[in-house]
């Protein structure tokens, strides 16, 4: 049977505010879980199969149970707001629409891990929604739903929100975990892993907004019931992105394992001009592209994406149609890495640059036939050389790219290179 | 100098964070917000104020691209290019911008009141093109859009 309801963002109006979520059952899910033992609360979470929404899609319970029970230090949890991956535009949606429920979910599973303070890092271009998000906290504090003692148990947790100030690589766990800090942004090396060694160095947990927003439905409902919606390896309803060449671009809100034509074509009332697809990008623009032939018969889940070799990633799909330049649109996906590049390992630093300078020489018609494995050549040396996931995020497109779409650089090729000589024998000594 | 308000909010923040250090993200927005943009002056004066180098708060200022390093006119038209943009035609909206106000991509008006620069993507990919003026976002950009747009902001 096909599961319709919408558990992120139901249709209810009004929803942002404190009074319209608890008439609809809101905080119900916090006041049961602070008569349930940590473990308890951990282990439904756990029987739910919820995976991260952030893009790795780790499972969240097992996450959870890595944080040390006894601890020292305060414990942190880190609510990744940053979203800047390019096609991803849920989370925002949350914020606006029900920021309640991430919250919820926030002190629900700062009560599970014994959190100290969490901090809500949002992007810095996300002004306004900072602003409703810090209105909706305040409400929640004056209800003594965070703050000393919340409900009166013996749990006090804070919440803080912190600004990013433009940069993609913060939405990496450990540099977001150092931006915090004040610091630039720069991945960390692991191990140490956040739940030994995070923020401060204290014991660290980092969720994504849509991740935490799924925990007071798990709570609620049971994880066994969670479990049951969409596919079983990777069950729940997920926030899809649409963007692109497509009639009606937006977020949809869909259970796991629904196919990409019916997203496209049902949901999205198909493609602009009814042309046909030339590629997909299925799950933010880090994630290896699709060809318009591949896609019937995948589903939107992490399995069925990883069976034809890309991923789900934050599940933003954006559709390009069978006019679309794919070089143009590769180098500016280039171009893009290259800009957020933290420039730490030199792979990624200096390889990034000359991805982006070979594409530009495809672009403009002067590159060479070499050019295309130079390119590869140069992708396949980033790729599991770098400290963070950045590096594999900018070699994976061009790989893929030139794996399904040769031909168009073929096309691009110049075909009267002028033969320049690098090093011209003026003097032959005998 | 901070004012009397912005150092409260300082006093405030000490409180969320347990190292005062970790104050440099929000106590630069601060400054930026104040003074519009951050001098090495304000650099200075803040490496002062949370007792770091003033190469940490150099560091940090120039890492993150929202920091302006120098100032910009009254509108900071920041207009997304990124892949979702891109395909929605963001290519026109900048032409179109270039034209109106006669300034190039990381240019000023010579009134001082309009920086055009291009942004990576801001999460509007679903309401393609967009841009950011200052703080605010505007979406389903069109090109006659543009031209009211860029009309009301006196």
């Amino acid at each position: 049977m096909e599961f319709n309801e919408k558990l992120l963002l139901p249709d209810i109006p009004n929803l942002h505010q404190i009074e319209v979520y608890e008439e609809n059952g809101g905080y119900q899910a916090l006041k049961k879980s602070l008569q349930m033992s940590s473990d308890e609360i951990i282990n439904e979470v756990k029987r739910s199969n919820l995976r991260g929404r952030g893009g790795a899609g780790f499972p969240t319970g097992l996450k959870w149970s890595f944080m040390p029970k006894q601890s020292e230090k305060p414990k942190y949890l880190c609510c990744n707001a940053d979203e800047s991956e390019p096609g991803t535009f849920k989370d925002r949606y949350i914020i606006e629409f029900n920021p309640h429920s991430l919250i919820e979910g926030i002190l629900i599973a700062g009560f599970a891990m014994g959190i100290k303070t969490t901090y809500i890092y949002i992007r810095g271009e996300y002004y306004k929604w900072y602003l409703l998000l810090q209105k909706a906290i305040d409400s929640a504090y004056q209800k003594k739903y965070i703050g000393e003692k919340i409900l009166g148990s013996d749990f006090s947790t804070d919440i803080v929100i912190h600004r990013g100030a433009g940069a993609y690589i913060c939405g990496e766990e450990s540099a977001l975990m150092n931006s915090i800090e004040g610091k630039r942004g720069y991945p960390r090396v692991k191990p140490p892993f956040p739940a030994q060694f995070g923020l401060w160095g204290s014991p660290t947990t980092i969720n994504n907004v849509e991740t935490l927003s799924n925990i007071p439905i798990i709570l609620n409902r049971g994880g066994e019931w969670y479990s049951k919606i969409g596919t079983p390896k990777h069950p729940g309803t997920i926030l899809v992105g649409v963007s692109g060449h497509i009639k009606k671009p937006g977020v949809y809100e869909i259970p796991t394992g629904i196919p990409l034509t019916k997203i496209i074509y049902d949901i999205c009332g198909g493609i602009l001009n009814d042309k046909k697809i030339k590629a997909i990008i299925p799950g933010g623009s880090s994630t290896m592209w699709l060809k318009g032939d591949e896609i019937e018969n995948v589903t939107m889940d992490a399995d069925s994406l990883k069976a034809v070799g890309s991923s789900i990633g934050t599940a933003g799909m954006i559709v390009m149609d069978e006019d679309t330049d794919v070089i143009k649109v590769l180098k500016r996906i280039s171009h893009f890495y290259h800009h957020e590049s933290c420039g730490q390992c030199t792979p990624c630093r200096e390889g990034t640059g000359w991805m982006e300078k070979i594409l530009h020489s495809f672009e403009k018609n002067e590159a060479t036939v070499s050019d295309i494995d130079l390119l590869l050549d140069v992708a396949n040396n980033i790729e599991g050389n770098t400290i963070c996931a950045l590096g594999d995020a900018a070699a994976w497109p061009i790989q893929s790219v030139i794996k399904k779409f040769r031909n168009e650089f073929g096309k691009k090729v110049n075909k009267n290179p002028i033969q320049k000589v690098v090093n011209p024998p003026h003097l032959i000594v005998s | 100098m901070f004012t009397e308000e912005n150092f409260k909010k300082i006093e405030e923040l000490k409180k969320k964070y347990p190292k005062t250090n970790s104050l440099m993200l929000p106590v630069l927005w601060i400054a930026q917000e104040q003074f519009g943009w951050i001098s090495n002056e304000t650099m200075k004066y803040i490496s002062e104020l949370l007792n770091v180098h003033i190469g940490e708060v150099y560091a940090v200022a120039t890492f993150y691209t929202m920091y302006n390093l120098k100032p910009r006119g009254k509108y900071h038209l920041q207009v997304c290019t990124n892949v979702s943009c891109m395909l929605r035609d963001s290519e026109n909206i900048l032409k179109k911008i270039c034209h109106l106000k006669n300034i190039k991509l990381n240019e000023t008006t010579e009134d001082k009141k309009f920086t055009l620069t291009e942004v990576e993507c801001l999460g509007s990919c679903g309401s393609a093109p967009m841009m950011q003026i200052n703080n605010d976002y505007y979406e389903n950009l069109t090109v006659e859009k543009i031209e009211t747009i860029l009309n009301e902001l006196k």
